[in-house]
């Protein structure tokens, strides 16, 4: 390699691992908009990590021709935590799933983010474990059908959206699987961000949880039932633009925009910046199936703070601490109090 | 008349707000200073404030000082410092026959003796209870705040000079001088000179009381030289706070960042506490979530090309053993300092034992050796921390250091090496390579079956790396039978090489061959020791050897085993290094188990030589 290489594309970022993925997998689709986005951003590959726990997304550092780790089911942030305030200057992704960051690594997932390193951090979510065949995750749906629900799941789901917000996340976003553009775009706006960027994604399993996602995707109804979020720009939707959100008080409601009693300025203007918007926003979690009434679910970037990250912070007082010169080997050795034997 | 001992061992026990450790460490610093060999073992309660007044709340500190070489804080001591009923009552029995008793009478009013459970009547001083020691009945509350009246501080704060008082009373017992401690006050107090004045008024009050007073006059004092030590310059340092200095000194000497991922536990976190402390040194210390977060963010700072540790007591080495895992087949450094305690469980968490030896050995599922030592001394702290982290570096393998509750507690001098002195620690690292380069072998040994350590930011080295067997040399995801067979054997192997950078096993007393050899492993080293001399200055046929290396065991011990006609082997666990030994050298040596939460002490194991020799 050389200084005059030419710019890198998506392919320098492939390794020569086949991804032993199943046909049709979302997954495919995340890495390759990882290894583009890679290259967008320009990148040195030898200084990207990328980290994963354990699960069908977490195979995700074999097939990007960088550094990566596959560590084990739920460590990925806690490992990734480690490298980054080590070396600061890497440039470091976590591939995890639901399972993995949200179920055994629930711990690890809210104190990083509280932390915020400055993580890029791809929470592949599939609503299913896939890897181990089909039990139900902290994702699934109420009433999904698994092997370890055939009587349909009990346990109430998690909002990954809400949960992160609440452990004081400062880049929050969602995405679909199909959508590569977009997804792309926050995968280079999160790699932008100095912090731990969370980028939850809805990713289709074709074997276990097939369509999971489709009440998003389905072609007839993803206009009413999904919202795409756009900084400053007014939170419409609907198969001809025609829905708006506004706000009465704090409580988000549909509004029909060509209605004539409704005014343009009167609906809900997105702002990444607004914590209290973004909380009333991850808060639209409405199952579509489950109910006329619900709000669209939302997409694209919910929240992004700046906040000083825990690997500056101790840089800072390590900095600090060395102001009047490194400590030596010989004053460690020492210490403070000594006396002499002659 | 002044009465030349050899050593003494001094108990200060008082409520756990009366200031003892405080008084204990400056009687410590004395005694270093003045040139006397010492070791030091506090004794505290694990309840933070507790009932005052109660036996459960009393708090001791006890050293053993002497001219010749001291090992242990003393089995029993010659001294004791009793501040209150209660302090008297939990500590009497450990007390020598005869031994001298400081009471602070003001602790033994109704109140007191209520709170301790003798009943507001019964007066131990007065009962005959005491009648068997030397009493010296002190009203050290009263003394003080007369000598304070003029300092124009609160009562309160005149009584929290107590101890001040008494400590000056032992440097007039114990002959020794009263200036490395007013040099300390006026330290520490820096800020707060009335403060720093009055406990030296009371330093020295208590100090020209032994001058003054009758009681003394019958029985005079004391006096214990300076010990023939290597001449050099001497610090002190607990168990802990060598560990984490080795830990720093080791990473220095590499040309490495130290990182060390830890969550506070008992009796573990003063190692995390002394390297927060050490950013001058740009020590790393990440206080994560919880103990798994503590090893796998050592893992990710290691797989960085940082020297990692990662420091724990039992219930955390249990939640770390996923990771140690990892750790071993990624084949990354890694340091555990795994300081024991009483388990299973919570079990005594403020406790030493030496029941993880186990779990360190063969904790983890899978095939997964990895090196273990353990450290014989609060200064040994210091030198198999170090040991782990080049052993850690050079073998690319997490190493288990075992020290216990009481090394890490206890304090002894220690001759501050030169950096010279140190070994060095070499790190493998790959070098970066060009496109044109064969492709990068993450896996590939060297003729020690090392592989070498690939740091991300390194170009050319790009790879891929998991907890997945990998395939031989390459590093990639393999499921092949036979493959996997030759990893688990090459990992095994090189673990078993680490052998041949240790030393060879020495018997530290005792004749070459002879009737019977003591074989002892961690903090029993000073006991044993003591008990080992006295037995051969009895005439036995008995030595000690001590092993520092668990896992692999020094070349040539089985030698050393054969050498002798029985072999004794104390433990603090029902017996787990005596399992290893019978397995891999299929000799039945005698069992000695004590699991009281409290270390063997020399009179237990000499008594233990006697009865094994009279069998033979």
């Amino acid at each position: 390699m050389t200084d005059t290489l030419s710019k890198l594309t998506a392919k320098d970022f492939t390794s020569n691992q086949e991804p032993k993925w199943c046909p049709g997998c979302g997954d495919f689709s995340v890495l390759q908009q990882l290894k583009s986005a890679m290259a967008d951003l320009e990148l040195n590959p030898e200084e990207v990590v990328v980290v994963s726990g354990i699960g069908c997304s977490s195979r995700l550092p074999y097939y990007v021709a960088t550094y990566g780790v596959h560590g084990i089911h739920g460590r990925a942030m806690a490992m990734a935590s480690g490298l980054k305030t080590a070396r600061p200057e890497l440039s470091v992704w976590v591939g995890t799933g639901d399972g993995d960051a949200l179920s055994i690594g629930g711990n690890h997932y809210i104190h990083t983010v509280r932390r915020n390193l400055d993580l890029n951090v791809i929470l592949f979510n599939n609503e299913i474990y896939g890897l181990t065949k089909g039990q139900y995750s902290p994702t699934s749906k109420v009433g999904l059908k698994t092997v370890t629900s055939p009587n349909g799941v009990v346990d109430y789901p998690m909002n990954t959206v809400a949960l992160t917000l609440g452990s004081g996340g400062t880049f929050v976003a969602r995405v679909l699987d199909r959508d590569g553009k977009l997804m792309r775009e926050i995968f280079k706006r999160g790699a932008e961000h100095s912090g731990t960027s969370i980028i939850e994604i809805y990713q289709n399993c074709p074997i276990y949880n097939d369509g999971a996602f489709g009440v998003f995707t389905d072609k007839a109804r993803k206009a009413d039932t999904t919202l795409y979020l756009e900084q400053d720009k007014p939170l419409i939707f609907g198969a001809n633009q025609n829905k708006g959100i506004k706000l009465d008080g704090f409580t988000p409601v549909v509004v029909d925009i060509n209605d004539a009693s409704v005014s343009k300025d009167d609906l809900w203007i997105h702002d990444e910046k607004d914590f209290n918007k973004a909380n009333i926003l991850s808060r639209f979690f409405d199952d579509p199936d489950a109910s006329e009434d619900f709000l669209p679910r939302p997409f694209g970037i919910f929240y992004v703070e700046d906040r000083y990250t825990y690997e500056d912070a101790l840089d800072e007082q390590i900095a600090q601490a060395q102001a009047g010169g490194e400590g030596t080997l010989e004053e460690l050795l020492a210490g403070p109090n000594t006396w002499t034997i002659k | 008349m002044v009465t030349s001992k050899t050593s003494v061992s001094v108990l200060f026990a008082g409520d756990s707000g009366d200031g003892m450790q405080l008084t204990g460490t400056q009687f410590a610093n004395t005694v270093a200073v003045y040139g006397s060999d010492l070791n030091t073992f506090p004794n505290f309660p694990s309840e933070i404030r507790a009932p005052a007044g109660t036996i459960s709340g009393v708090s001791g500190f006890q050293l053993q000082f002497g001219s010749e070489a001291v090992y242990t804080p003393g089995a029993k001591f010659d001294v004791m410092v009793a501040m209150n009923a209660a302090a008297l009552k939990a500590n009497l029995k450990n007390l020598h026959h005869g031994g001298i008793i400081l009471a602070n009478t003001d602790g033994f009013d109704a109140k007191n003796l209520k709170l301790a459970g003798y009943g507001e009547e019964n007066n131990p001083l007065e009962d005959g209870t005491v009648s068997d020691y030397t009493v010296f009945e002190i009203p050290v509350v009263s003394l003080t705040r007369k000598a304070l009246a003029d300092t124009g501080l609160s009562t309160k704060n005149i009584d929290r000079c107590k101890n001040m008082f008494v400590l000056g009373t032992l440097y007039w017992l114990y002959s020794l001088p009263i200036e490395t401690t007013i040099e300390t006050l006026r330290t520490k107090f820096k800020k707060k000179a009335d403060v720093a004045e009055a406990n030296i008024k009371a330093v020295k009050a208590g100090y020209n009381f032994g001058d003054e007073t009758e009681m003394f006059s019958q029985h005079g004092r004391y006096s214990v030289g300076p010990a023939k030590k290597q001449p050099g310059v001497y610090r002190r340092l607990t168990g802990n706070e060598a560990s984490a200095i080795g830990l720093t000194a080791a990473a220095k000497k590499a040309g490495l960042e130290l990182f060390l991922g830890s969550y506070p536990i008992t009796p573990a976190s003063e190692i995390l506490q002394t390297l927060s402390g050490l950013k001058k040194w740009g020590v790393k210390t990440f206080q994560a979530e919880d103990e798994i977060a503590g090893v796998l963010t050592s893992i990710g700072a290691s797989y960085g090309g940082a020297l990692a540790a990662t420091n724990t007591s039992g219930p955390g080495l249990a939640l770390k053993a996923e990771g140690l895992g990892l750790a071993m087949i990624l084949e990354v450094p890694l340091v555990v300092i795994n300081v024991q305690r009483g388990g299973p469980s919570t079990g005594l968490p403020t406790k030493p034992e030496q029941s993880d030896l186990f779990i360190a050995m063969f904790g983890r599922h899978g095939d997964a050796p990895v090196p273990v030592i353990a450290a014989t001394s609060p200064e040994d702290c210091f030198y198999s921390a170090y040991e782990a982290a080049k052993i850690a570096v050079e073998y690319m393998t997490p190493v288990i250091c075992l020290t216990d509750g009481y090394l890490a507690l206890s304090s002894e001098p220690m001759l501050v090496p030169s950096p010279d002195d140190l070994a060095s620690i070499t790190p493998k690292l790959s070098k970066a390579r060009n496109a044109d380069d064969p492709p990068y072998l993450p896996y590939k040994r060297d003729e020690r079956g090392v592989r070498d350590w690939a740091i991300p930011g390194t170009k050319g080295l790009e790879h891929r790396i998991g907890g997945l067997e990998k395939q031989h040399e390459t590093g990639n995801v393999s499921h092949d039978p036979e493959n996997h067979a030759l990893m688990t054997r090459l990992r095994a192997e090189k673990v078993e090489r680490v052998t041949d950078i240790i030393p060879e096993l020495t018997v530290d007393n005792g004749p070459d061959t002879g009737d019977l050899l003591v074989l002892g492993w961690g903090s029993t080293y000073g006991a044993i020791k003591i008990a080992v001399e006295q037995a051969i200055a009895g005439g036995c046929s008995v030595a000690h050897a001590h092993l520092r290396h668990l896992n692999p065991f020094p070349k040539n011990l089985g030698e050393v085993l054969g050498n002798y006609k029985k072999v004794l082997m104390p433990e603090n666990n029902s017996g787990q290094l005596i399992h290893m030994i019978r397995d891999k050298f299929q000799i039945e040596p005698v069992g000695f188990s004590k699991v009281q939460g409290l270390p063997f002490n020399e009179m237990e194991i000499e008594a233990k030589i006697t009865d094994i020799l009279k069998e033979l």
